[in-house]
C-alpha cells in the first residue's frame, strides 16, 4: 500500500538522520566544540542554544498547557490528549537536556548549578527549573509505565500525590519558559531592537502555550495517522480556537510593546534582520486568521497545517531572538557547521522514534474512562459534569 | 581599598610589551604571528589595536558590577574587593552565558581544546594581592598604562583632562560604562574612532534581569495559590454535581 511506503520513507530517513548525527557527535566528543562548530569568540551561541534549546523547551510547552487543562480547570474532556502531551513533554526536556551536555564546554559539569549556586544568574534559575520540571515530567509519566506493568498500589499512589506534582509543573513551566526570554534582557545594546524588549520573558511564556497547543494539535494528527485510531476531533477543533486566541493575544501584545518602543522604525533599517523578521509575523498571524474562520475548523487537515504553519513561525522566532538578534552587533555571521545541523536534525528524528516505540508499548493512547460517543464530546461544560458523574 | 587601571592612549607607542608581559605572566606563547593579531582570543587576553596614527588597548573592563559575574550558573566568575574579576576554572561548566553578556566582549573561550576553558585578564590578581601592580603596567616603557587605587586612577585621569584640555576627548572611558569599570581610558579623538563601543548602557547591566528575576517569589506564590484555588473550585464543582447526579 502506499501508505505503507510513505510511513517507511520517513522511518529510513529518521535512521539516516541518526547515522549523520553519530558521527557529528564523534567529531565533538572526539574532538572540540570547535572542530564541531562554527562558533567564535564573537557568536558563541549558535543553533545548539537557538534551536535544541529555545525551540526544545518551547516545544515541550504541550505538557503543562494540557496537565493544567485538565487537572487543574476540569476541563476532562481533554483527558484524552494528556497523555500523549505529557509524552512529549517529557522526551521533549530528555532531548533538550541531551542537546545541552553536546554545547557545554564540559558537559561533565552539567550537574554544577545544583551546588554551586549563584541566585542572580537567570542560567541557574533556567538549570534548576528545567531539572525539577524533568523530574515532575517523569512523575507524571510514571503512571503510564505503572499501568502497562500493572502496578496498581504504586499507580494509586501517585495518584494521591498528582495535583500538588501538576501545580508544581504549571508553576516551574511559568518561570523557565519566561526565563528563556529573560536570559537575553542583559544585553539591550546587542540585540536589534525588532526582538529587544523587556516584555521578552512574558512574550516567551504566551508563545509557549501556545506552541503547547499548536503541538497538541501537531501529535495528535500525526498519531492518529500512524495508529490508524480515530482523532480526536472535536477536542482538536476545541483546541485550534484557543490557539488562535493565543497566536492573537501574543501578536496583540508584541504590537504594542514593538510601537510603545518605536521599533517599528528597524523594518527602514537594510538587511535580512527585517525579512526574517516579517516571515515569523506572517508564519503567525497566517494561521490565526485561518483558524478564526470556521470553514478551516472544519478540516483535520486544515487545522494541522495552520497548527505547523504557526509552529515554524515560533521556530523563526526563537532561532531570531537567539540568533538573528545578535549578529549584527557581533561583527561576524554565523551559519552552523554540518555538524550542528546534524545533532539538531538527529535528536528530531530520534525524538519521533522514540515516541513512536513508547506509544507503541505503553498505554498513551488508552483512556482510563471509555470512549463516549462524538455527540457526547460537544457537549456543553455543564452536560460534562453529568457526564463524569456516570463513571 | 580597589585597584584600577588607567590607560591614556594618548601617550601609547604601539610597542606591544604590554602584550608580551601579559602573554608571559599567563605561559601563553608570544610571537610576532600573534602580536599582528589585534583581537582578543586564546592566545592573546589583552591586545594593542592600531587606528592609524593612534593606538588603543582593549582588555577586561573589570566592572564594578559585572555581566558575567551576575550570569554565571555556578559561580565561576567573581568579583574581588581588590577589583580584579576572576574566573575559577574548575566550576565552569562551558556554557559561555559570560560571552554573550559581557557588553565589552571580552571574555574568550578555548574554542580548540577537550577541557576547554574561558579566558581573560584578570588584572593579575596575583600581583595585586602582594601590593604589586599589574605586569602590562610593570613594563610599560612610557607609563600609557599605570595601576593604582580606583578612586586615585579617577582623579589623575580627571587631573589630565584638566590640565590638557587640547589633547583629550573631554570624557574618561570606563566611568559610567555599564555602571563603572576598574579600567579607565583616556583618548585624543571620540572613543568609537579608536574601537571603544560607545553604545553600552550607562548603568548596571545585571538590573535588567534583576527586575524580572526578582518576582520570582510573587510567581511561585500566587500562582501556587491561584491554581490550588481553581482546583479546588473546579473539583469542588465536580463534587457537587456528581452528588446532584446520584439523586
Amino acid at each position: 500500500m502506499s501508505g505503507r511506503s510513505h510511513f517507511n520513507f520517513w522511518r529510513l530517513m529518521g535512521a539516516a538522520l541518526m547515522l549523520v548525527a553519530v558521527a557529528a557527535t564523534v567529531l565533538r566528543f572526539g574532538g572540540s566544540l570547535g572542530a564541531s562548530t562554527n562558533l567564535s569568540d564573537q557568536f558563541p551561541w549558535g543553533i545548539w542554544i537557538g534551536f535544541d534549546v529555545l525551540c526544545g523547551v518551547g516545544l515541550a510547552a504541550g505538557g503543562f498547557t494540557l496537565a493544567a487543562t485538565v487537572h487543574i480547570f476540569h476541563l476532562k474532556r481533554f483527558e484524552p490528549i494528556v497523555r500523549p502531551a505529557i509524552l512529549t513533554a517529557f522526551l521533549g526536556y530528555g532531548l533538550v537536556c541531551l542537546a545541552l551536555l553536546f554545547d557545554l564546554g564540559r558537559p561533565w559539569n552539567v550537574w554544577h548549578p545544583l551546588v554551586m549556586w549563584n541566585p542572580h544568574s537567570v542560567m541557574f534559575e533556567v538549570g534548576w527549573c528545567v531539572t525539577l520540571y524533568t523530574t515532575v515530567l517523569a512523575l507524571e509519566f510514571l503512571p503510564l509505565v505503572l499501568e502497562r506493568f500493572r502496578l496498581e498500589r504504586a499507580r494509586l499512589m501517585l495518584r494521591r500525590i498528582m495535583i500538588p506534582i501538576v501545580i508544581l509543573g504549571v508553576i516551574l513551566s511559568t518561570l523557565h519558559q519566561s526565563s528563556l526570554g529573560t536570559l537575553f534582557l542583559i544585553m539591550p545594546q546587542k540585540m536589534n531592537a525588532l526582538w529587544y524588549t523587556p516584555m521578552l520573558p512574558i512574550l516567551f511564556y504566551v508563545s509557549a502555550i501556545a506552541t503547547g497547543l499548536a503541538m497538541t494539535i501537531f501529535e495528535s494528527w500525526h498519531s492518529a495517522r500512524a495508529f490508524a485510531r480515530q482523532l480526536e476531533f472535536p477536542l482538536v477543533q476545541k483546541l485550534s480556537r484557543v490557539l488562535a486566541v493565543m497566536i492573537a493575544v501574543y501578536l496583540a501584545m508584541r504590537f504594542m510593546d514593538m510601537s510603545a518602543r518605536r521599533a517599528w522604525t528597524m523594518m527602514d533599517q537594510p538587511g535580512t534582520e527585517r525579512w526574517l523578521f516579517g516571515v515569523e509575523i506572517v508564519l503567525m498571524a497566517v494561521p490565526m486568521l485561518l483558524l478564526f474562520r470556521e470553514q478551516t475548523r472544519k478540516s483535520p487537515q486544515a487545522i494541522y497545517l495552520c497548527a505547523v504553519m504557526y509552529l515554524l513561525g515560533f521556530v523563526t522566532n526563537r532561532l531570531n531572538v537567539g540568533i538573528t538578534s545578535l549578529e549584527r552587533s557581533s561583527g561576524v555571521q554565523y551559519i552552523p557547521k554540518w555538524s550542528e545541523v546534524a545533532i539538531t536534525l538527529g535528536l528530531v528524528a530520534a525524538g519521533f522514534a522514540i515516541f513512536r516505540v513508547a506509544a507503541h508499548h505503553l498505554p498513551v493512547f488508552e483512556e482510563e474512562v471509555p470512549p463516549l460517543p462524538p455527540a457526547a464530546w460537544e457537549a456543553e461544560a455543564s452536560d460534562a459534569y453529568s457526564i463524569q458523574s456516570g463513571q | 581599598m580597589a585597584k584600577a587601571i588607567l590607560y591614556d592612549s594618548t601617550i601609547c607607542i604601539g610597542c606591544r610589551q604590554c602584550e608580551e608581559a601579559c602573554a608571559a605572566g599567563k605561559n601563553l606563547v608570544y610571537d610576532e604571528k600573534i602580536a599582528a593579531e589585534e583581537r582578543l582570543s586564546e592566545r592573546k587576553l589583552t591586545t594593542i589595536r592600531t587606528y592609524g596614527e593612534r593606538f588603543s588597548r582593549k582588555l577586561c573592563m573589570h566592572c564594578q558590577e559585572p555581566s558575567c559575574v551576575s550570569v554565571c550558573p555556578v559561580a565561576a566568575l567573581e568579583k574581588t574587593k581588590l577589583g580584579p574579576v576572576v574566573y575559577h576554572e574548575d566550576r565552569c561548566m562551558g556554557c559561555r552565558y559570560c560571552m554573550v553578556a559581557c557588553p565589552f566582549q571580552v571574555p574568550v573561550y578555548e574554542w580548540n581544546s577537550r577541557i576547554p576553558r574561558m579566558r581573560k585578564c584578570d588584572l593579575c590578581a596575583d600581583k595585586l594581592v602582594q601590593g604589586a601592580v599589574t605586569r602590562c603596567s610593570e613594563i610599560c616603557p612610557v607609563t600609557a598604562t599605570i595601576t593604582g587605587d580606583r578612586s586615585e586612577m579617577i582623579a589623575e585621569a580627571r587631573r589630565r583632562l584638566v590640565e590638557k584640555p587640547a589633547e583629550y576627548y573631554p570624557e574618561i572611558y570606563g566611568v559610567n560604562e555599564a555602571g563603572g569599570t576598574s579600567v579607565f581610558i583616556l583618548s585624543a579623538v571620540p572613543f568609537n574612532q579608536i574601537g571603544y563601543n560607545t553604545q553600552i548602557p550607562k548603568s548596571s547591566m545585571p538590573q535588567f534581569t534583576w527586575a524580572v528575576l526578582q518576582h520570582i517569589p510573587q510567581v511561585v506564590v500566587v500562582g501556587t495559590v491561584l491554581m490550588g484555588g481553581i482546583y479546588w473550585i473546579t473539583s469542588r464543582r465536580e463534587d457537587v454535581a456528581r452528588e446532584e447526579g446520584r439523586q
